[in-house]
């Protein structure tokens, strides 16, 4: 098996909605090799979670991948017919939402939708699947896993619901787990724990992360790379702390800029002018155009793939590097 | 920025997509116009007795009578033009269904928004009230009201309102549990706002929504109510025949081959309330966000 | 204190299960009837000092919200009182003040969605005769100016603005009220991050020219550093742990403080840094059935006896410092005696 685990090509999921076609995601491009935990990162409306759910086709209509191509180990995901897919989701690529309930059914107990979860796709006994779905439930790290197999949702707290949701995207040791803000709504105690267990887990079972989040210190602290993307486009990409230590897009700058964590406090923050823009009106060229302080005429038109020695991004007018 | 600026902007702007519902308030605009317009563009009126011609009884369609014009539509035992009766008829099954609604929707919905943001021994108490209320059919209610206030507009307007207002008040009550919760209801309260400011101005107008939608179905409910009640002769006296008493005069001539009679002032009354229906439809849809695009 | 501006003495806040009529009947014949209360808020007693911004800080279901809504006239206390100047917020459960305003979470959520903003704005300063019916227009564009927004904004509906604007008019609705006391009930929080920047600078300038005093609640405990001058940390419908940020943010003393902070993500800016995660362990438990003793003590690493026992008090530790943790109070005592022996 080559290192390359999936392969993400000039990817385009627009949204025919009847005020006009929102190109949510407008040609993303990326690899990710196995094992690598891939931060996502951006605002409202930045198509981040819209690439996550590509990932995965569960783009619904008025929405619909238009273009690119997605390489899961070479087979190619664009296209496929549904049931191919169904057959992948959950063995070789699964999703944890930000609310757990929607992956949970709030009339089944637990066990019954791990056991239903491991017999889609394997032929195993009740009574095995029940024991592996016992050991998976405790690798997640919920106390007396057997016993609580017989529960419903409802009866586990945010958190635990969280941890379920994550067993159940374990449970085939998919070669690629999304997760959509996975600890967003939590507390930071609980969110503290989730993000250290999730972590040791991706690194024990060689599975893959996308960390789909707008919080940048969360995805610092687990990701390795990071993508930050803005109006649908990948603005900056590469190592985690290179990018946050020494962003050259003006708009990771910003992001950056914004958290009250990088100034003294009771100081005014640097803040990004402007509000985040409608994706039914935006500007041509780069669409950070017009909050951006470093704008000038050559922004009209589109800025081209950049490298650096580890990164890329796409600026006209990148930040110098830091000695 | 290409939506319209006002909610009853955006709302037109969506219901024009649907053919249908257009089509319906159209059939409704223009029933509602001739029946407003009766009186002058009607042949003949009928409640005027000394017009009518007992020549001129039980004439098929297109007869031409001695008043020396055509009947379209055919007459009925008294001689009068039916054209003309179902106009007359029309204008009092739209007068008192809107009337009946409107009353019943400003009584309802003022009950069931109090009853939902005072809470307490007033929330019990009227909401009780119309659960009792709704546990017997509309009709049963409104036939034991006409028969113990007397037949006449006002009598009839009342005992609509009486047999409908629950459905409002429950409707109201619902959207208001909901809306009071919400924080523009608490920043109301914490500026702080008077109750009945916080009441009408704000809770109400955002119950309205789904209590239009009741609106709609409770017009054409109490249209066919009051001409229930008229088929069975307890609503409006004969100098008034509505859309229901012709119905039921010419019932008894249907076996005999005058069908038109009944038929017609039913035709018109099927077609007024499925528009109604159908307008309703589309508002409900639209106000779904369920079903919002 | 003398110089307090806002006191709150004693309050509580339960919250009693509604029974229906029927449940009461079943009760009365001797059915079991979930009856237990919530007790949201247990015994908090603050003061905000004028001109200064408290922070409360704590994780969902700690209280903090209620708490906020007492202050800000919204929910009657079950017991306590609180005073503004010494003036009761609350008379007979309904607010007589329109000193203290307020500034909700969700700014798609707290203005009227089928009123014009300016009216919105207008219409509390209006009934309160701040300002005439003819002077409305003018004074509504005076204030929608002063939060960044367009005058002729006055004129659109809630729904043509983005969150960062319809947050920045439900700032000027709470303003043109001229309040001494701004609550605001996690302002930030449903705001996205350059969005969030631009609100908390507005704030802060706001907060400088007017000279305004703050309830600043929020679970994040970043945003509140950064306005803050004071910090209350709140867990289960307790306070138990008041001080300055500095101090707080520096050295905290009660084991909660401490895990709270520790259990913040931190941006990390060195290559191949294995974050630890010092998280607390456990659930918080459910405000029906709180622990005894200091409602802390099952995820506490230093718990003891007592703590399973007794409700800590809030006691001085330092300089404007309260903490409520029995540990923390021992080691002080200790201290103390050693300091004594010594000087003996």
């Amino acid at each position: 098996m080559s290192a390359l685990l999936l392969e993400v090509r000039d990817l385009r999921t627009h949204f025919f909605t009847r005020a006009g076609v929102v190109k949510a995601v407008d040609g993303v491009s990326f690899t990710m090799e196995r094992g690598q935990v891939l931060g996502l990162v951006g605002e409202s409306g930045s198509g981040k979670s819209v690439t996550g759910f590509s990932l995965l086709g569960l783009v619904d209509p008025p929405g619909r991948i238009v273009g690119g191509s997605i390489r899961l180990d070479g087979e190619e995901l664009v296209g496929m017919p549904l049931d191919e897919l169904r057959r992948l989701r959950g063995r070789r690529i699964a999703m944890v939402f930000q609310d757990p309930m929607m992956t949970l059914n709030p009339v089944l107990t637990v066990g019954a939708q791990m056991t239903l979860a491991i017999r889609a796709h394997e032929k195993v006994t009740g009574v095995a699947a029940r024991e592996r779905a016992a050991s998976v439930l405790t690798r997640v790290g919920i106390p007396d896993a057997a016993a609580r197999l017989d529960a419903y949702p409802h009866e586990f707290s945010g958190g635990m619901r969280q941890r379920v949701a994550i067993a159940i995207a374990m449970t085939h040791s998919p070669g690629l787990i999304v997760a959509d803000e996975p600890t967003t709504a939590l507390d930071v105690s609980i969110q503290a724990q989730i993000l250290h267990e999730m972590r040791e887990l991706s690194r024990e079972s060689g599975t893959a992360l996308v960390w789909i989040s707008h919080d940048l210190a969360t995805v610092s602290s687990v990701a390795e790379r990071i993508m930050v993307m803005y109006a649908g486009r990948l603005v900056e990409e590469g190592p985690t702390a290179t990018v946050l230590r020494d962003p050259r897009h003006p708009y990771t700058r910003g992001l950056l800029d914004s958290l009250p964590a990088t100034a003294r406090p009771g100081q005014e923050l640097r803040q990004v002018p402007g509000n985040t823009p409608s994706l039914l009106a935006l500007p041509p060229g780069c669409p950070f155009a017009p909050r951006c302080v470093r704008a000038s005429e050559r922004c009209v038109e589109d800025p081209e793939h950049r490298v650096d020695a580890v990164r890329a991004f796409r600026c006209h007018h990148p930040l110098e590097r830091a000695a | 920025m290409s939506e319209a600026a006002t909610p009853l902007g955006r709302f037109w702007a969506d219901f024009k997509d649907s053919p249908v519902a257009v089509v319906a308030l159209v059939v409704v605009v223009a029933i509602v116009v001739l029946a407003i317009g009766a009186p002058w563009i009607s042949p003949q009126n009928p409640y005027d007795l000394g017009g009518l011609s007992l020549l001129d009884a039980r004439r098929p369609p297109g007869h031409i009578g001695t008043g020396g014009y055509v009947h379209w539509l055919g007459t009925d035992a008294q001689g009068r033009d039916l054209l003309s009766a179902i106009l007359y008829g029309l204008l009092i099954s739209v007068q008192i269904g809107f009337m009946a609604g409107c009353v019943a929707l400003a009584v309802g919905a003022s009950l069931g928004v109090i009853a939902a943001y005072a809470g307490g021994l007033i929330e019990t108490l009227i909401m009780r009230i119309v659960d009792l209320q709704l546990s017997f059919p509309a009709i049963l209610l409104a036939l034991v009201l006409v028969a113990l206030l007397g037949q006449g507009k006002a009598q009839l307007v009342t005992a609509l309102v009486a047999a409908q207002y629950a459905y409002f008040a429950r409707t109201a009550y619902g959207a208001a549990t909901t809306e009071r919760r919400k924080d523009y209801i608490e920043a109301a309260t914490a500026t702080p706002l008077s109750r009945t400011r916080v009441i009408f101005r704000h809770l109400l107008p955002n119950c309205m929504p789904p209590l239009i939608v009741v609106a709609t179905v409770q017009i054409a409910n109490s249209i066919s109510l009051e001409a229930t009640l008229s088929f069975l002769g307890l609503g409006l006296p004969v100098t008034e025949p509505s859309l229901g008493m012709l119905i039921s005069n010419g019932f008894v001539y249907m076996m005999s081959g005058r069908y038109w009679i009944s038929v017609y002032p039913g035709i018109a009354l099927i077609v007024l309330i499925v528009a109604i229906n159908l307008v309703g439809d589309q508002i409900r849809d639209q106000l779904n966000p369920r079903l919002r695009r | 204190m003398s110089t307090a501006f806002l006191t709150l003495d004693g309050i509580s806040k339960r919250f009693d299960p509604r029974l229906t009529l029927g449940d009461r009947i079943a009760a009365r014949f001797g059915a079991t009837v979930e009856d237990r209360p919530v007790r949201a808020v247990t015994e908090v007693s603050l003061t905000i000092n004028p001109g200064e911004t408290l922070g409360l800080v704590g994780e969902s279901g700690c209280g903090k919200s209620t708490l906020g809504r007492i202050v800000a006239g919204i929910l009657p206390p079950t017991a306590g009182t609180v005073t503004i100047d010494g003036e009761p917020v609350l008379h007979n459960g309904r607010k007589v003040t329109t000193r203290v305003q307020t500034v909700f979470q969700d700014p798609f959520a707290s203005l009227d969605p089928r009123m014009r903003i300016g009216d919105t704005v207008a219409e509390g300063p209006i009934a309160h005769g701040l300002v005439t019916k003819a002077n409305a227009a003018d004074y509504v564009r005076g204030w929608l100016q002063r939060v960044g927004l367009e005058p002729d904004f006055a004129d659109r509906y809630p729904h043509q603005f983005s969150g960062g604007q319809r947050q920045r008019v439900a700032i000027a609705r709470a303003l043109a009220m001229q309040p001494d006391l701004l609550v605001c009930d996690e302002p930030v929080a449903s705001l996205d991050v350059s969005i969030q920047a631009q609100i908390i600078n507005l704030f802060l300038e706001l907060r400088r020219d007017l000279g305004i005093t703050c309830l600043f609640i929020s679970h994040d405990l970043g945003v509140v550093r950064h306005v803050s001058d004071r910090v209350a940390i709140m867990y289960l419908g307790r306070i138990v742990e008041v001080g300055s940020t500095e101090q707080i943010y520096r050295d905290p003393k009660h084991p909660y403080t401490r895990a709270l902070l520790d259990s913040v993500p931190r941006l990390v800016l060195e290559d191949d840094a294995l974050v630890e995660f010092n998280a607390i362990t456990g659930e918080i438990p459910s405000p029906l059935a709180p622990p005894p003793g200091c409602t802390f003590h099952p995820r506490c690493p230093l718990a003891v006896d007592a703590c399973r026992r007794d409700v800590p008090a809030l006691m001085a530790d330092g300089t404007d410092r309260l903490v409520a943790c029995h540990v923390r109070a021992m080691e002080r005592n200790a201290a103390a005696t050693t300091a004594l022996e010594e000087g003996r």
